[in-house]
């Protein structure tokens, strides 16, 4: 080892320690601190608390580019799921408050979570709304291959059969969750509720036969609907990507679900960081090729900014703490 | 398919895809072929600057140093009788013999043919059963996924290691790590002792990087008084084409030695070392001339590297169609996949199916280039082998790890995490535990952990939660499988023990 060529080891090192400067460089500007006026001036990091590939995923790889042309920076995308997304929420609350950390936020989860767990890690509030871009309606489906062919059939089995019937959603105390729960409040039939962690993997344990129904969003439904009927879906109106399916309410159960998506930064940041991302969300929201991909793949869109968003969610909070009592899921 | 397979072909040849496939080859072979340099380790650090290219050449470029550097183990195997990765272990029975033989060149040679072949043989196998596996793929419900983990924690347990004991250790902490965070079903945090950055649980990636490289680089600077003997290469004349006759007048043995090692490299938790071993052990028990084994046979060295190299791809069937990798090279893979927002299962091969076709093409391209690449440079590969010091290499490791680890997340708990393990991977290693059993246990257990609680919640809404995990025939098929490697070690002693005593 000690005999090696000198000119050869010379060139070693010089070939290595080149490498590392440019290593060493490209990190440095990377993850340069500098802050307020110039914002944003390095890389945005977009948290996605789900799983790759489930609803939220595929509506940030659609925004990515517009984002980065909005705002001059790159947009990187970044998956912690678990937990129905909790275990970004918590982690975005700690992080720095300065607008290279933003996290899609959906609702109901934002909500439910800090009200039925003793520490979710974050409190509501304290993810703060920029923009909401779009709802996707929630609807119940089962295989073609399945016996019950209407909600008012699936419903009357699990009446008389209590927790006989498996039904998937995307995990515990999510959307899914919420609107199995309304529907089993308000028909007084029992089911039993399979958590994945997200909404892809819910889907193909369905897929696959290994529930029997499957809450699900309307991307999901719509992509899927050779293989499955849709019994219910929860808008107040029939929903056009959907054609022939009824709402819940058209078959007498009162309710509505879905899910709102949009984005959130953590608390404490500076207001011009939070006008700055809500105009990039709404330029990209109201791109009209974005629209289109957007409506072609079941989502209704929303364009609701930073203050109407924030309205928006105290409203629904009151009304799910309301709704969760008389379930009895809080005290 | 055939579609998407025609297309994907096309998109392939681009000038970037080429180049990263070349530039893969390249550093994939000298990585491979530096001993404490591991395919592992290489991807393992390769990762973090992936995430910022697409997918697709992300995968690429990860692909072809997988490939390669499982080739590159077979350099310093031949020359240094030290295997420059896991998989070379039994390149080097024949491979050094045939070395201070004065036949370094011709083992150089057979071994990088055995290895071209190998892993085309391989890489068809995924192409071919991949896409009907993925469609397969929606059979595997919750208890199957219960079941196809548990049987990987056997394997970990009985042949990844020599020791049961100490893999069944290995695995076992690495399925209790796997319980730190919020839980995947239901939420309740376990095991964070009020850390927030724990409730993520422990990051995939950097625990890698800190299981395989640390302890490498300690074990590099521990072994830096040692002086390999390296036996000098020489090019000779004629000789890739009295190896390709050779191996071509026996297509059995190619043939043979590639299925195995695909076979091993689906089986999750046996990796390329132990395709080797095994196609390895079968050459000899199927030649005619077995007592030639060991004294610098042509066919040891492609029975070696022939599985080896096939296994490559085996290990990417289960990562691309279950999202459960068949070796600790393709645990990182996945991490990589995830990062990218590619989920293993049937999507894969639909709706990202332009990407993964074209990464597995891209596999086919990186095999074929291990040949000139590994033929025309083999000199200077050899010469780096043996002269490359250790005072540049391991600062150069240590670096890249802390710049890997932090790099994924921008956040120094990561950098901890990495290394925490590596030194918890650097005292496993002088007690015998190798890293492969714990990082497979921690990235099995989350997913066995669904599949338990999802299975009792169906088995109790279906009446019967026996049924539920005993019924089902896939599960059948995979509980036969658990039992059968679970008792295979006694079932082998007790054959070994019949053979001697009718030997005696």
């Amino acid at each position: 080892m000690n005999k090696s060529n000198p000119k050869l080891r010379w060139l070693g090192v010089l070939g290595l320690t080149t490498a590392l400067l440019i290593l060493t460089v490209g990190y440095a500007a990377a993850g340069g601190q500098s802050e307020g006026e110039d914002y944003p001036s390095k890389p945005i990091t977009y948290i996605i608390p789900f799983n790759p590939g489930g609803q939220s995923d595929i509506t940030a790889q659609y925004q990515k580019p517009g984002l980065e042309e909005a705002l001059g920076t790159s947009v990187v995308i970044k998956y912690t799921p678990g937990a129905g997304g909790a275990v970004g929420w918590a982690n975005l609350v700690k992080t720095k408050a300065d607008g290279y950390t933003i996290s899609g936020n959906n609702i109901p989860h934002i909500i439910i979570q800090p009200l039925v767990r003793e520490n979710a890690g974050y409190q509501t509030e304290d993810l703060i709304p920029v923009y909401c871009f779009q709802t996707t309606p929630i609807g119940l489906a089962v295989l073609k291959s399945s016996p019950y062919k209407s909600l008012d059939e699936l419903v009357a089995y699990a009446k008389a059969n209590p927790g006989a019937i498996t039904v998937g959603g995307s995990g515990t105390h999510s959307g899914h969750h919420l609107a199995l729960l309304q529907l089993e409040y308000l028909t007084g039939a029992k089911f039993t509720y399979i958590p994945s962690t997200g909404a892809a993997p819910s889907v193909a344990n369905f897929l696959g036969g290994h529930t029997q129904a499957l809450f699900a969003n309307s991307d999901d439904l719509v992509g899927h609907r050779d293989e499955i009927i849709v019994l219910a879906i929860g808008t107040e109106k029939p929903f056009a990507a959907l054609p022939g399916v009824k709402t819940f309410k058209d078959q007498g159960i009162n309710m509505t679900a879905g899910i709102d998506r949009g984005v959130c930064v953590p608390p404490g940041t500076p207001d011009s960081v939070i006008r700055t991302l809500e105009e990039a969300f709404d330029q990209v929201t109201r791109n009209p090729s974005f629209i289109s991909k957007m409506e072609e793949l079941g989502f209704v869109m929303q364009y609701m900014k930073s203050e109407e968003y924030t309205r928006y969610i105290m409203n629904k909070k009151k009304e799910m703490e309301d709704a969760l009592r008389t379930l009895g899921e809080i005290q | 398919m055939n579609e998407l397979f025609l297309t994907s072909i096309g998109s392939l040849f681009t000038a970037t895809n080429l180049l990263l496939v070349l530039l893969g080859v390249v550093a994939g072979i000298v990585v491979g072929a530096l001993p404490g340099l591991t395919a592992t380790m290489a991807i393992a650090l390769l990762v973090p600057f992936t995430f910022t290219m697409q997918p697709v050449h992300g995968l690429i470029l990860m692909g072809a140093i997988y490939v390669a550097s499982i080739y590159g183990g077979s350099f310093s195997a031949i020359l240094l009788n030290t295997p420059g990765t896991p998989s070379a272990i039994a390149t080097t029975f024949d491979g050094y013999p045939m070395a201070k033989r004065g036949q370094s060149y011709q083992a150089i040679v057979t071994a990088t043919v055995a290895s071209v072949f190998g892993g085309l043989i391989g890489v068809f196998f995924l192409l071919f059963l991949s896409p009907p596996l993925s469609r397969l793929s929606l059979r595997f419900g919750p208890p199957e996924f219960f079941w196809l983990t548990t049987f990987g924690l056997t394997i970990i347990a009985t042949l990844s290691t020599k020791s049961i004991l100490k893999g069944l250790i290995g695995g076992a902490f690495g399925l209790l790590l796997s319980m730190i965070g919020i839980a995947p079903i239901e939420g309740s945090v376990r095991f964070t002792f009020g850390s927030i950055s724990l409730q993520n649980g422990i990051a995939l990636i950097p625990a890698l990087i800190g299981f395989f490289c640390i302890p490498e680089v300690i074990g590099m600077i521990e072994r830096k008084a040692e002086h390999y003997t390296a036996i000098p290469y020489r090019r000779q004349r004629r000789v890739l084409w009295g190896v390709l006759i050779h191996i071509v007048r026996k297509p059995l043995l190619m043939i043979r030695s590639a299925v195995i090692g695909t076979i091993v490299g689906i089986i999750p938790g046996a990796g390329g070392n132990i395709a080797a071993m095994v196609s390895y052990n079968e050459a000899v028990r199927a030649s005619r001339n077995p007592e030639q084994f060991g004294k610098g046979s042509m066919d040891g060295v492609v029975a070696a590297e022939a599985s080896n190299n096939a296994e490559v791809s085996g290990s990417l069937i289960p990562l691309l169609t279950l999202g459960i990798p068949g070796a600790p090279p393709a645990a990182v893979l996945l991490g990589a996949l995830l990062l990218h927002g590619l989920r293993p299962g049937r999507e894969l091969f639909t709706y990202h199916g332009a990407v993964t076709y074209t990464f597995m093409l891209s596999l086919v391209l990186a095999n074929i280039l291990i040949l000139p690449v590994g033929i025309f440079s083999g000199r200077w590969i050899s010469r780096l082998v043996t002269r490359l010091p250790v005072t540049l290499l391991a600062p150069m490791v240590f670096f890249l790890s802390v710049i890997g680890s932090y790099a994924i997340n921008r956040n120094m708990f990561d950098v901890f995490v990495m290394l925490g393990f590596g030194l918890i991977g650097y005292v496993g290693r002088r007690m015998k535990i190798h890293p492969g059993p714990i990082v497979l246990g921690l990235i099995l257990g989350s997913i066995c952990e669904q599949g338990l609680v999802q299975s009792i919640l169906m088995g109790r809404a279906s009446g019967s939660v026996l049924a539920m995990f005993f019924t089902r025939p896939l599960s059948i098929l995979l509980i036969s499988l658990t039992l059968l490697s679970a008792a295979w070690p006694f079932i082998a002693g007790a054959i070994r023990r019949r053979q001697a005593g009718r030997k005696a």
